[in-house]
């Protein structure tokens, strides 16, 4: 039986599989709930000075038809009074002693940050996780975002709380900023125990033509919102991955972004990520979504031998390199299944319009022929086709040995090879 | 949109019959819309006998823009509406679906079209205006599909177009004589009202020959457009044809949907005489109207029946049953049909149109309170033998491809009276 338990900066959780601090973490019944499911752990809606929120708060990015690929929201931190707040976290921490929980934090001033860190503490909890990451809202207000956003702002604030806690302390980064580094550093620097990412994405989800308002819509406005949802993973993946690399990091992460099966879920931790958060899904979908994540999960354990999360943490990240030592003398090339393709030629129009002009209609059948000599193996066909498996993209057996782009610029500067163009 | 003709009386028998594809809500149009895979160069589009383009229509509604689907329908076909519902679209645009290959169900196309102008039409919006008069004036004999279709092509391009219907209402068998779950005629007329509104002069009751000289018709356009369809149903000229309780398959269906004194009581058993489309759907209202057992009696067996599979797989669901390889050889009755004297026969070889051979002492009857002929309809042509230079064969008008003209410069035709009776659609 493979075992899902994770050690986290000192945390332990039966799995790695969180609640984001989010709606779904609002209150102590809800979280209750969700343990009842399976989650592992909750990070707890931020905590600070409570606000009063607008309505409407959440927008939806659909595609053909399919609603919240992405999703974003103008939604601010917790609206209940600090009090109840700590009362549910500690009654959840007394019922549920298994099972983690971080209390999520957001306010301005040192003293601030030390009493809330107290009262957190004073409720069993098992981490902070400091929010430094809100694009919306709060970042006005300088926190948030604006604080993710300033190295040295995070790295002194971030010194605070570790200053101030007795328990691990998580730093959450704002993926609004050009270099992930230099936040995730400045927080190692100020003692961060661990870092989570990423926060939501600032963002405009839609606009509404008829009353040329933005969304979601309030009282004939609108403001930017935090993006998220299926549609950021691969932000979210490029964002951990640069960390998990980072020498100057080295303390665990959780991931955050757009996860709702198990495999995106193992992708992050394959990137780096001990344990992983979770919001949008479960906002779409309900608690109930983490069966077929832990489910899942196993059934991969089993099928390739993994006996605990920590053997699959990081396995990905060595192949995650610079473009400049890709191997250019790779090639693959597409191949059609002849019994399989049903005669879209979606493929072709897209080879044609959108690719490298090498996959061709014949004229007494519907399905087309790639021409292999000009195919670039750029893939864009298998992914227009729609029967599952009918493409497939083959390695060419090249005699050529591996080639980069670092060695071909110093054998064309040395005049040694001639400048090579594509087709 | 003008209500001419609308409303219908109440009380007309099609009214209980419900649409077997019925109108899809916006979330089904959505849905069903969002699957298409856009083909390119897509199959359905050769499919269609109009060569409406499908997936651009399909991505439309897809993306909320359901006027520009229903521009790109009626650009294709002026009858788009009527097509939706009336079009054998499992053999066509929906059976060459590449979701088929994939033994995934096709996409609805004829549902996603119909959703697209009953939009239009209950919106009330106008795509299309009269062209800018060109003097000239055309003649069009009939107000079907044919006709309909013609009329409105010619105003577009400034034309004056004058229909003669010898009906009292337009809309030839889109009207009178399609199955009411495929098409009730309310929808039919609402396409037709669509049509005319662009202008055309529409002359109602007026039979061309009898009313109309054809010869001043001649004087009086640049060009005659014919499309006058099919005429009486066929008989199946044996002995007792003439009784009570025997009817044509399209006289029937027309007062199935037109006559509110129509009903059937006391019918419980019908037969109905053919195996063609025809046949099929007489049978199914019938069935769907309450009439306890209704039989085909064909004279091949099964697979040799010019119906749809799919129609007949559909009857036979409602419950039809069928007296396969008889011949009909006299209606018995006091004057009011009781039954079909049938003899069994059976094809003299394997060839499918093979003639048939009688199995001697196979005589028997066939008990009916109803008897329906659907064994075609007349050709009606003939009117007009007498002018000049017309080419005809088979009762049919002989129609150029390229030009539509039919041996004469000034005489054009299209729809059943020129191709013998396959669909809706115009020439």
């Amino acid at each position: 039986m493979p075992d899902l338990s994770v050690n986290f900066a000192g945390i332990t959780s039966p799995n790695p599989f969180w609640l984001a601090s989010a709606p779904p973490t609002n209150s102590g019944a809800q979280v209750m709930r969700a343990f009842d499911h399976g989650w592992g752990g909750a990070v707890w809606k931020t905590l600070g000075d409570p606000i009063v929120n607008v309505s409407s708060r959440f927008g939806s990015l659909s595609y053909n038809g399919k609603a919240m690929i992405g999703f974003n929201n103008i939604e601010l931190i917790t609206d209940r009074p600090l009090d109840v707040n700590f009362r549910e976290i500690a009654e959840v921490k007394k019922r549920y002693p298994k099972n983690t929980v971080i209390v999520s934090l957001m306010v301005e001033t040192r003293d601030e940050w030390r009493d809330i860190i107290r009262r957190s503490e004073d409720t069993g909890a098992d981490g902070l996780e400091l929010n430094f990451g809100c694009p919306h809202g709060m970042c006005e207000r300088g926190m948030g975002s604006a604080v993710g956003q300033e190295p040295k702002v995070c790295e002194e604030i971030t010194s605070w709380a570790v200053d101030a806690s007795s328990i691990p302390v998580i730093v959450k980064l704002t993926p609004n900023i050009s270099d992930i580094n230099r936040p995730g550093e400045a927080a190692v620097r100020g003692g961060a125990h661990a870092l989570s990412l990423i926060n939501t994405i600032k963002s405009i989800i839609g606009v509404d033509l008829k009353r040329a308002t933005p969304l979601p819509y309030v009282a004939g406005k609108s403001t930017n919102g935090g993006y998220c949802g299926p549609a950021v993973r691969p932000i979210a993946l490029h964002m951990l991955s640069q960390l998990a690399q980072n020498p100057n990091v080295g303390v665990p992460i959780s991931g955050i972004g757009g996860i709702e099966t198990w495999h995106d879920a193992l992708e992050f931790i394959y990137l780096g990520a001990t344990t992983v958060q979770v919001c949008t899904a479960v906002m779409h979908y309900g608690y109930r979504i983490v069966r077929e994540m832990i489910e899942g999960t196993e059934n991969f354990m089993r099928e390739n031998n993994f006996k605990t999360i920590d053997e699959m943490i990081g396995k990905a990240v060595p192949n995650y390199t610079e473009w400049g030592v890709l191997d250019l003398n790779y090639k693959r090339v597409a191949k059609i299944d002849a019994t399989t393709c049903i005669g879209c030629q979606l493929c072709h129009v897209a080879c044609w319009d959108g690719a490298h002009q090498c996959i061709h209609p014949q004229p007494t059948s519907r399905v087309p022929v790639v021409d292999e000599n000009e195919c670039v193996g750029c893939n864009l066909c298998q992914y227009v086709c729609p029967v599952a498996g009918c493409i497939t993209m083959e390695d060419v057996q090249t005699t050529e040995p591996p080639m980069n782009w670092l060695e071909y610029s110093d054998l064309l500067s040395q005049g040694k090879i001639t400048r090579r163009f594509g087709h | 949109m003008t209500e001419r003709f609308l409303p219908l009386p109440n009380g007309r028998a099609e009214e209980q019959l419900n649409d077997a594809k019925p109108l899809y809500t916006e979330s089904q149009a959505r849905a069903e819309s969002n699957r298409c895979l856009y083909c390119f160069d897509a199959p359905c589009i050769q499919a269609c006998p109009t060569a409406i383009d499908i997936p651009r229509f399909i991505k439309k509604i897809a993306s909320d823009d359901l006027r520009g689907a229903a521009k790109t329908i009626l650009d294709a076909n002026i009858l788009g509406h009527s097509c939706s519902m009336v079009c054998p679209v499992e053999v066509l645009c929906v059976g060459r679906c590449v979701y088929n290959d994939m033994k995934v169900p096709p996409i609805q196309i004829g549902r996603l079209q119909r959703y697209a102008t009953e939009w239009l039409f209950s919106n009330n919006i106008r795509l299309y205006a009269a062209g800018e008069p060109n003097g000239k004036r055309v003649a069009i004999i009939g107000g079907g599909p044919a006709g309909l279709s013609c009329a409105a092509e010619l105003a577009r391009q400034g034309f004056h177009a004058v229909i003669y219907e010898a009906r009292s209402l337009p809309g030839g068998l889109n009207v009178t004589g399609v199955a009411p779950y495929k098409m009730h005629a309310t929808d039919a007329l609402r396409e037709v009202n669509y049509i005319l509104d662009l202008g055309i002069e529409l002359h109602t009751g007026t039979v061309v020959g009898r009313d109309i000289d054809i010869d001043w018709l001649q004087a009086n356009y640049d060009a005659i457009f014919v499309g006058i369809g099919l005429g009486a149903d066929g008989r199946l000229d044996i002995p007792g044809e003439t009784q009570e309780g025997v009817v044509g398959a399209v006289d029937l269906i027309e007062k199935i949907k037109l006559d509110p004194t129509f009903n059937l009581n006391g019918v419980s058993q019908a037969l109905v005489v053919g195996g063609g489309n025809t046949a099929i759907d007489v049978t199914r209202e019938l069935l769907e109207l309450g009439v306890a057992n209704v039989s085909l009696v064909y004279r091949r067996d099964e697979n040799s029946m010019s119906a749809y599979a799919h129609e007949w797989n559909a009857a036979k669901k409602c419950g039809a049953t069928a007296f396969f390889g008889r011949r009909p050889v006299e209606i018995v009755g006091d004057g009011r049909a009781s039954g079909i004297r049938c003899v069994k026969v059976s094809p003299a070889s394997r060839d499918k149109r093979s003639s048939l051979v009688e199995i001697p002492g196979s005589e028997h009857v066939i008990a009916a309170d109803l008897i329906v002929v659907a064994v075609g309809q007349a050709k009606l042509a003939d009117t007009f033998g007498g002018v000049d230079g017309l080419v005809f064969e088979d009762g049919r008008f002989v129609v150029d491809a390229e030009t539509g003209r039919c041996g004469q410069t000034k005489w054009f035709a299209g729809g059943d009276c020129a191709n013998g009776g396959r669909c809706a659609r115009s020439c």
